[in-house]
């Protein structure tokens, strides 16, 4: 940008010129009175970006989120002050849980009237703190272009987060006159660490000693692209690789050294390798309370290994005998350096033997089962498509039973586990991976939540394929209800759901078909894949009381894994939720 | 709770922005500690900000809390001192009713404590104490014998020994 400032020019115009400059394609976003001056220099300034108007804000923040999680770059959610911004906490939160690049930006009221209860004023900057990476708010229009290069900076860099500018209208509305590309200003801010060559000399000595190590990928190995490095690591060392939700995809799930997810629904294979393994070691996760089970036992007698971009995350959870603060990539790259082939093969036959004894399997009698869907959709596609998830039951059985190969094909509201998140996300996930095919595996609970985007998948003639596994349940509560409260449900009937399809069909250019039938699985999944002119729900009603195992109750260890529905009552988990 | 209660002194070395010191009275409300002092001021370069917090709480996952508060964009720096490589004073305002007869017991005990006195009245007087914590901590016992009716607190500030950065 060396073009000099237009005296014409208004704060507004300034961003909507520095956001191209930063390569945004998109914006996400719903106007409002604070807002109005940006919305028009959307207009009024020469810009590919491309606005996506949505029906809700949450939407827009959860279709922010999986632009950024598909594409690695940040995505930009623009809404007015008051409850439009409110509005996009929830996403924000999800955003910031799971380390996704976001950028926010919020009308506010006009400077003068902060602080005075103004209309649709509210304390924004105040209400965000704990849940964005950083936040700025403005007060001068010449700062802009310096804010907005470093909230893209902060945003995506060292451990990546949504970052906030809260912006007033008086602020947007007034004349430019700075300068369009001043330097950053950031004297606290230094995400980028050289490796500490003794820290790894020391992991690789740890490696060396062992005979049954896991390798534990999650989303930091993803964020950084390391999967080509953990792949390499795990085929020196011999080592089974299991990864967090967020970490599927880091390895292929084809791989023989593959084991799939880890923790509270992962595989048995994977937590009885965990269970045994005299060495884990941890690739950009942090050690989620889902993952470990009971802290305190969490591989008590192994070597535990972490390497993380974010030293505040090393000894959080587990204390750890050997750490390594920095970019996976980066660290990975010299830690194969001084690493050499390990003899593992009792290890990996003994794993073998879990794999085999304890598939993934569920009842293949009595109605339509949402694992057989997912497995016949796996197997139509080979994998290669793009999920996105909701909350809940579907969401586990889509991070069973659909093994993914490639990074950034499989995506959902980890940390936070916000219901609602996987439609909106699917939406933002094929804006930014057009060409490929986007299917969003939902619940019926968690899709009343943002259904209302079905217009903006509409109006924007987005292809999504919608699949509800529709149990007319809050089916993961139901679950925990039936296996520790004794079956006593309450507040988990969905009745009053609608007819999904008939819903669907409702919006102009969307298609709604209805999956009954075991036998017409592939015949009705085929009708959807082959409907290209805009989003298509699938409303498969599936057997209502079906459960989701493995399971470890939540607080427990990982050896109290129950692989099926046992005989005995339980007794209520002690574990956070 | 098991964990041992202990008061820490955290200097933190901040970029002067709106914002930052709420950022950080996050850190420590959310995982539970107090703050029990805090001194916010100018630092050598006016840009910047030192402050210097007092806390109690547990021991364990203080180490976390520092790297969390490190982390922050706004922090340059965040560090625990010990109080013996450290230099860590405070100042108190202590304001005490007396007559003019007892006014010379009062006097004593200043003296005593190489404290000043900086306003004087009939009735009342104003006591400065300076020094370290436990020094002001017993000078205010002592003069608790007589009628206090305010007492002000700055809160330590610490500042590390040698060539050591605070
Ligand atoms: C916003 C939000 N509210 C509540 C919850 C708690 N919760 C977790 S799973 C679940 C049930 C989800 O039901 P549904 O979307 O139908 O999916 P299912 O479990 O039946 O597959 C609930 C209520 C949540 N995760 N998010
Ligand atoms: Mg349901």
């Amino acid at each position: 940008m060396s073009e000099s400032p237009k005296s014409s020019m208004d704060g507004a115009q300034a961003l909507v010129k520095c956001l191209e400059a930063q390569g945004v394609e998109y914006i996400f976003g719903l106007s409002g009175g604070s807002a109005i001056p940006i919305f028009d220099a959307l207009i009024t300034i020469e810009t590919k970006i491309q606005l996506i108007l949505v029906r809700h804000e949450q939407g827009a923040a959860h279709m922010a989120d999986g632009y950024a999680r598909a594409t690695g770059k940040p995505g930009v959610v623009l809404v007015t002050s008051g409850p439009g911004a409110t509005n996009t906490i929830t996403g924000i939160m999800t955003a910031h849980m799971d380390s996704v690049p976001m950028i926010i930006l919020t009308g506010q009221t006009i400077s003068s009237m902060i602080g005075k209860d103004a209309f649709q004023e509210a304390d924004v900057f105040g209400l965000t703190m704990p849940v964005v990476k950083h936040s700025y708010l403005l007060k001068d229009p010449n700062d802009i272009p310096r804010v907005v290069k470093e909230a893209f900076h902060i945003a995506v860099t060292g451990r990546p987060g949504p970052v906030l500018r809260d912006l007033p209208k008086d602020i947007s509305a007034g004349a430019f006159t700075g300068e369009l590309d001043p330097p950053m200003n950031l004297p606290g801010y230094y995400p980028f660490r050289e490796v500490n060559i003794d820290d790894v000399k020391a992991i690789a000595e740890a490696i060396q000693h062992s005979s049954r190590p896991v390798i534990l990928a999650g989303h930091g190995a993803l964020i950084s692209r390391a999967e080509k490095e953990v792949v390499q690591l795990a085929e020196t060392i011999q080592a089974p690789v299991t990864t967090t939700f967020l970490g599927k995809g880091v390895i292929p799930e084809t791989h023989p050294l593959s084991l799939g997810m880890l923790g509270m629904h992962g595989t048995a294979y994977a937590n009885k390798a965990v269970v045994e393994c005299d060495l884990i070691m941890s690739i950009g996760s942090r050690f989620d309370d889902r993952i470990i089970g009971q802290a305190s036992r969490f591989c008590k007698d192994a070597v535990r290994i972490h390497i993380d971009v974010d030293e505040a995350e090393i000894d959080k959870m587990i204390k750890v005998h050997h750490s390594c603060v920095g970019d996976a990539k980066a660290v990975l790259q010299e830690l194969l350096k001084h690493v050499s082939a390990l003899d593992t093969a009792d290890w990996l036959r003994r794993v073998d033997g879990f794999k085999t004894k304890y598939p993934l399997r569920y009842g293949k009698q009595a109605g339509l089962k949402p694992q057989q869907i997912l497995v016949e959709l796996y197997q139509m596609t080979g994998g290669n498509i793009v999920v996105t998830t909701d909350v809940g039951q579907h969401q586990m059985w889509a991070a069973q039973f659909l093994r993914t190969s490639r990074p950034r094909d499989f995506i959902g509201s980890g940390g936070a586990g916000t219901m609602g998140f996987g439609f909106p996300a699917a939406i933002g996930a094929q804006f930014g991976r057009p060409k490929e095919q986007v299917w969003a595996i939902v619940g019926d609970g968690g899709f009343q939540m943002t259904l209302c985007e079905l217009a903006t998948a509409c109006v924007n003639k987005l292809p999504i394929k919608i699949l509800v596994l529709n149990n007319h349940y809050l089916g993961m509560v139901r679950q925990w209800q039936e296996l520790f409260y004794d079956d006593r449900e309450s507040g988990v009937d969905l009745a009053g759901n609608p007819d999904f399809a008939k819903l669907a069909d409702s919006y102009p250019g969307a298609k709604g078909v209805t999956l009954k039938r075991t036998a017409d699985i592939r015949k009705i999944l085929q009708r959807a894949m082959d409907y290209n002119d805009g989003p298509c729900v699938i409303n498969a009603e599936c057997e209502k009381t079906e459960n989701v195992f493995p399971m470890i109750p939540a607080g427990r260890p990982l050896e109290d894994m129950l692989i099926e529905r046992p005989k005995t009552k339980l007794s209520k988990p002690t574990g956070s939720t | 709770m098991s964990f041992e209660q202990h008061t820490h002194t955290l200097s933190v070395y901040v970029a002067n922005r709106p914002g930052v010191l709420a950022r950080i009275a996050q850190v420590f409300s959310r995982r539970g500690y107090n703050i029990e002092s805090l001194v916010v001021s100018p630092a050598n370069d006016g840009d910047f900000s030192r402050m210097t917090i007092g806390l109690s709480g547990a021991s364990e996952g203080l180490e976390q809390i520092v790297r969390q508060v490190g982390k922050l964009v706004d922090v340059i720096s965040c560090m625990e001192h010990a109080d013996d490589t450290a230099v860590v004073r405070e100042l108190a305002l202590v304001k005490v009713r007396v007559e003019a007869e007892r006014r010379m017991e009062v006097l004593q005990i200043v003296e005593h404590f190489a404290c000043k006195t900086v306003d004087l009245t009939d009735t009342s007087m104003i006591i400065m104490s300076t020094g370290a914590s436990e020094k002001v901590a017993a000078f205010i016992r002592m003069i608790r014998s007589f009628e206090v009716v305010e007492l002000v607190r700055t809160g330590k500030v610490l500042m590390a020994r040698g060539d050591q950065p605070t």
